[in-house]
């Protein structure tokens, strides 16, 4: 059995505050989208500045896709408005278009095209030609360390490769608006990190970095989390600010059996815990209840541990709900 | 088009881009290359050899002399067809979805897709044809160049014909019941395989005595296939590839104007059906 105990740091500042951000890139106002009687996404708010990276975290089934296409323009707008770079995407689709880069969740490379082709193929979709698509494909393929590859027939790319090539790909018009959906699927640890480095990169230079994300460690980094619940928004604010909002910090604990320890738990110290995936949890502000649970469970327990309450915290004291 | 859409230059650019994605895509699956031209070779040396005997044509045709122009149909539709076919894998494999968020609109799309598939279905069918001309089975004629416009013309339509089938369509299956239902009886009822039989609106022209049953369905079928515009087209070809084709005799002659008028004009509906079709469906933008 490990005890580890981590005390609780002091919250961290917003990345930047929002007077040093640029424009309003992309501003959603009392979006609403339904598929027959089912509400997919129920008046959602959402601006999004040049330099910010933004994302949106929801369950499956949260309206976070469908946000998305109607971003996206796959899906025309039913009641609400977007506005893109001062554009709105009902009226300007194809001015929309040319603004806005997409990395789509599920692939959009044609395999059977070398990397190369493929780039040439998207610039050639939004109006690029000659020597500027040139220079573009030579100067993406070498800030993603692509070149080596750029003969290579996109179909024996490993998936961390494909995702390189889909992000050069959305960036060779040099979008003002970035969309990502779930960027990080099917990624390696390596390969997500590269693709976070990229994203803050973009957002140094001024775009606007709006992604959706089903995973809580990916939405921690981004400049700002919007959380999605049934089509709703139901927190918009830095990741460290909506975890200091929950205030104190939070006991961990990782048994051998959940139900068991938690009616150990119950029963002997009448402390109140929540099974969160393959953990217990519980608001906690005084670490010495680290030595009562780890007495009272003794072997039962693989880990105890104070931490700061994280995203997935937040999402169940707004919510009420488990987030998996 | 709004503002800062793109410009006609710039989306024929992309069409352009598109026609040749559909080229570099072919000659990378060779097996496309080889079912497109082996199926129909093999048909007409099979039907050439077998149904020698037990035919006569208008004009002295052996069969496979006859076969020929169906032949070189066969070859353009199954190319064609094959290559339009891939605008359901396009979807499939997600490339569609962003081709449909970029600024260059549908319409590149149908371009490209036609004039890729038409280019390639064209140097098919010229293959084919040399390989004829070789073997001696026919011979070249001043006709030639109008033989390649002709072929062009059909390969567009067949390839429009294709984007009406295959945009709608969510998978390759449902594209084979239409290829056996629909397209391949296309095919057969222009006169390829068959004569198509003179047509009166009386009804049946019969020696003697009232007419049977066999009698109104041939006159049915002599009529479908005289609306059959691939008739027209069939027609033509076969003059183009033997100039000195006697048609006095044949039940179905009509001048070569109308033959030509009939094929650019069903070709020209074809491209619009399939664009109207393209622009007003939003089915390929809500899969996936």
């Amino acid at each position: 059995m490990t005890t580890t105990s981590t005390a609780t740091s002091p919250i961290d500042a917003p990345h930047e505050s929002a007077s040093s951000l640029g424009d309003v890139l992309c501003d959603i106002r009392d979006l609403h989208h339904r598929y027959g009687e089912n509400v997919a996404v129920d008046g959602i708010d959402l601006s999004v500045r040049a330099g910010e990276i933004v994302a949106v975290l929801g369950k499956n089934g949260s309206g976070k896709t469908t946000l998305f296409r109607v971003l996206s323009t796959l899906l025309p707008i039913q009641r609400g408005s977007v506005t893109l770079d001062g554009l709105n995407i009902a009226e300007h689709v194809d001015a929309v278009r040319s603004r806005i880069g997409i990395i789509f969740q599920s692939p959009s490379l044609d395999i059977k095209l070398t990397v190369d082709e493929n780039l040439r193929c998207q610039g050639a979709l939004y109006g690029l030609s000659g020597r500027e698509l040139s220079n573009r494909c030579d100067a993406l393929l070498e800030q993603f360390s692509l070149t080596a590859r750029r003969r290579d027939l996109c179909q024996t790319l490993s998936g961390g490769l494909k995702r390189r090539v889909e992000l050069a790909k959305g960036l060779l018009h040099r979008p003002r608006v970035m969309l990502l959906d779930e960027p990080s699927t099917g990624l390696d640890p390596g390969a997500r990190l590269s693709l976070w480095d990229a994203l803050q990169q973009l957002a140094n230079d001024g775009v606007a970095v709006l992604l959706t994300t089903h995973l809580m460690e990916e939405a921690a980094k981004a400049n700002r989390v919007i959380l999605l619940d049934q089509g709703k928004k139901i927190a918009d604010d830095a990741p460290s600010r909506l975890r200091a909002d929950l205030g104190g910090g939070v006991l961990t604990i990782v048994p051998d059996d959940l139900a068991d320890a938690k009616a150990i738990l119950k029963r002997e110290l009448n402390l109140e815990t929540q099974i969160v995936g393959e953990t217990l949890r519980m608001p906690c502000d005084a670490p010495e209840i680290v030595v009562k649970v780890a007495d009272t469970l003794g072997d039962a327990v693989q880990s105890i541990s104070i931490g700061r309450p994280n995203l997935e915290d937040v999402f169940v004291a707004r919510t009420g709900k488990q987030f998996q | 088009m709004t503002d800062s859409g793109m410009t006609t230059s710039a989306r024929m650019g992309a069409a352009w881009m598109l026609a040749r994605r559909e080229w570099t895509r072919f000659f990378r699956q060779r097996n496309r290359v080889t079912a497109a031209i082996v199926q129909p070779l093999l048909f007409w040396l099979l039907f050439g050899t077998g149904l020698r005997g037990s035919f006569e044509s208008a004009g002295g045709e052996s069969f496979s002399q006859f076969f020929l122009p169906g032949t070189i149909g066969l070859i353009v539709l199954f190319t064609a067809i094959f290559a339009t076919i891939s605008v359901i894998e396009d979807r499939r494999e997600g490339f569609m979805q962003s081709v449909l968020v970029s600024p260059a609109g549908r319409f590149p799309v149908l371009v490209g897709k036609v004039l890729g598939g038409a280019a390639i279905a064209w140097v098919q069918a010229l293959i084919f044809l040399l390989l004829v001309y070789l073997v001696g089975a026919a011979s070249i004629a001043w006709t030639f160049p109008w033989l390649l416009l002709l072929l062009a013309i059909i390969a567009i339509a067949m390839c429009a014909l294709g984007m009406i089938v295959a945009w709608p369509m969510e998978s390759t299956q449902g594209f084979h019941a239409i290829m056996m239902l629909g397209l391949m009886p296309m095919w057969l009822l222009a006169g390829t395989f068959f004569p198509i039989p003179a047509w009166s609106p009386s009804g049946p022209v019969i020696e003697s005595g009232a007419a049977t049953m066999g009698d109104w369905g041939g006159w049915v079928l002599a009529g479908i296939m005289q609306l059959n515009p691939l008739s027209y087209s069939m027609l033509e070809l076969r003059r183009l590839l033997n100039p000195t084709l006697d048609l006095s005799s044949a039940g179905f002659a009509p001048s070569s104007m109308t033959c030509w008028t009939v094929t650019v004009i069903a070709t020209i509906v074809v491209v619009v059906i399939a664009w109207r079709l393209m622009r007003g469906s939003r089915k390929a933008d809500t899969m996936v």
